[in-house]
């Protein structure tokens, strides 16, 4: 917070009278109502996933604490392995996306040549037709590319990211011209000049871009539900839902222990860096 | 077109659009391969019906399509469900976006403890979250029945019966989904210079007339941003009906792209899981369309 927006708080809390703050308190009061109504599921999961199943749905605050429903979780599917596929379709569709997209939108951004509002229509196509509608023809592809239950298959579709490529495009479009041209003149390639000049003054659209894809292809489900069929591909989320479908019935302890852990490292990274997630999601949606 | 011999202008015209072409190679393979390729021969399996055993598929024309209309209850009822379910969930979880981001805003005590209440629901998976939710909505021992059993209320099977299925899936969509909206609220507001909020409080206006008529307004491009993205994920996300109804019971809680995973992977009909991504298709394709076409020229963006 600046100084500058302290001292006008401070000034606007002199002027309220008696009327506005009771509004004040009435919309904290809200506020905070809404928001223990809001994480209620979470520390909920958080309560059953701590305790023994005994107390699940019984909240007695002298119910011993224990890491049991955990262990428990782990012995019975290889969540391990699951977090394995989910951290490798990660990366790997994330660099996929970065580099196909770099290269898209300096061609978009900085080139001028034949075709180019044609392609950038066919690379906006994707915006309205996202690959996870089109589950039968892209299924069908992918088995006759030979790569069914792969992590591959699961990322591929998605490497070419027209949300990418227009979030890029958008960004190289402000890096002034004087800093492409001095570069060029020092000697420097076109793809140097995309190396050494763009890439880098684009950082924060990359991190904001990496940020969004990472979590959407960590909660992806349907897609990699259907092209998957083994434990040694299954992204945490199939899995989970094949744990919690087929093997559990209703231990719900051990299903909240399973459920927080595939969600575990996205929670923990996002409570550590919530500006940049929030910030991202803002970035990624403006632009 | 004719082009001069040895005109340098030309020459370097053309070498630029090879590299360009080179640099763009990538992302127009997989483009084609995942998006246009697979969208024209959706369109195109869908006049035929689906090769069985030694049956190959035939041409059966708009078959298919007569076929949902007037011989398929299942697929009227998706798309009633779909439409339902996008009409009560999208306003409800934009209106609750913006008050949250109306808040949040504001100088209130814990501000940053609210902005992660209400944002952390987006960061689970919707299959994490589905699963959470499940155990609220169990018969007997669940959360909400222990609730409605202190009131004296009678056992609900949310999820089990056809009348409160869809609502309850309903619910954890506007759950998840809020917060997320709240963020691009919460930019917009952040970008509203504090002296229009001064100027209006000169002229005596309360704050509810400067929300109403000052703050509303110069959200509209949000609102219109937020919605369209709304309106695309209302048809495009099922990771929760997958993980909590199954579709059920008797189809009351299926959607659209849920009936079509379950006809295309399930049944295996393929061909007329295709007509019916058609129908999906032209539901996204007019949205999109209304969205550059009508509003975008309505509401003036910065």
């Amino acid at each position: 917070m600046t100084s500058a927006a302290l001292a006008q708080g401070s000034a606007a809390a002199r002027i309220v009278d008696a009327g506005t703050r009771l509004d004040h308190l009435l919309v904290t009061a809200g506020a905070w109502l809404l928001a223990v109504l809001w994480i209620l599921p979470l520390l909920f999961a958080l309560w059953a996933a701590f305790h023994p199943p005994l107390y699940a749905a019984r909240f007695d605050l002298t119910a011993p604490l224990t890491l049991d429903n955990f262990t428990r979780a782990m012995a019975a599917a290889p969540f391990a392995r699951y977090m394995l596929n989910t951290l490798m379709l990660v990366t790997m569709t994330l660099a996929g996306q970065l580099v196909i997209s770099t290269l898209a939108a300096f061609a978009f951004a900085r080139l001028e040549f034949w075709g180019r509002d044609l392609l950038f229509f066919l690379v906006l196509v994707q915006l309205m037709i996202t690959p996870d509608v089109l589950l039968v023809e892209n299924y069908r592809i992918v088995s006759s590319l030979g790569i069914l239950d792969t992590i591959l298959a699961i990322g591929l579709p998605y490497m070419a990211s027209a949300f990418g490529i227009f979030l890029l495009r958008q960004t190289f479009k402000t890096v002034p011209k004087e800093l492409d041209d001095a570069a060029r003149i020092e000697g420097c390639t076109t793809l140097g000049i995309l190396l050494r000049v763009y890439v880098p003054l684009a950082r924060p659209i990359y991190v904001a871009f990496g940020l969004v894809s990472v979590s959407f292809h960590w909660n992806n489900f349907l897609w990699p539900l259907i092209v998957t069929s083994s434990v040694e591909t299954r992204p945490v989320t199939v899995g989970l839902q094949v744990f919690a479908s087929v093997d559990q019935g209703i231990d719900w302890s051990v299903i909240s222990a399973a459920t927080l852990f595939t969600s575990a490292p996205l929670l923990i990274a996002f409570l550590l860096f919530q500006r940049q997630f929030v910030q991202s999601f803002m970035r990624a949606g403006i632009k | 077109m004719a082009r001069p011999v040895g005109d340098p202008c030309m020459d370097r015209r053309l070498l630029t659009t090879i590299y360009a072409w080179l640099l763009l190679l990538p992302a127009m393979v997989l483009l084609v391969a995942f998006t246009h390729y697979p969208t024209v021969a959706t369109f195109w399996a869908s006049f035929f019906s689906t090769a069985r055993g030694r049956r190959p598929a035939s041409f059966l024309g708009l078959d298919h399509y007569r076929r949902m209309i007037t011989d398929d209850p299942v697929f009227l009822q998706v798309v009633w469900n779909n439409f339902l379910y996008a009409l009560v969930t999208i306003p409800l979880s934009i209106g609750i976006a913006l008050v949250m981001a109306l808040w949040v805003n504001e100088r209130l005590a814990g501000r940053g403890f609210l902005r992660m209440a209400y944002f952390t629901p987006t960061v689970l998976p919707m299959v994490a979250a589905a699963n959470i939710w499940l155990f609220f909505y169990t018969p007997g021992f669940g959360l909400l029945n222990q609730i409605i059993a202190l009131f004296g209320g009678p056992d609900v099977n949310f999820l089990g019966s056809p009348e409160t299925a869809l609502w309850s899936v309903m619910a954890v969509s506007v759950w998840k989904e809020a917060g997320f909206f709240m963020i691009f609220y919460l930019a917009a507001l952040q970008s509203i210079p504090p002296s229009l909020k001064e100027a209006a409080k000169l002229e005596g206006a309360s704050d509810f007339h400067y929300v109403r008529r000052i703050v509303l307004p110069l959200l509209m491009p949000t609102t219109l941003f937020v919605l369209v993205n709304a309106v695309i994920g209302a048809f495009r996300v099922v990771d929760h009906i997958v993980a909590m109804t199954g579709g059920g019971p008797s189809n009351a809680s299926s959607l659209l792209l849920f009936y079509i995973y379950e006809t295309g992977f399930k049944f295996w009909d393929t061909s007329y899981a295709a007509a019916l991504t058609v129908v999906l298709l032209a539901v996204l394709i007019t949205v999109s369309v209304l969205q550059v076409t009508v509003l975008d020229k309505r509401i003036h963006y910065r």
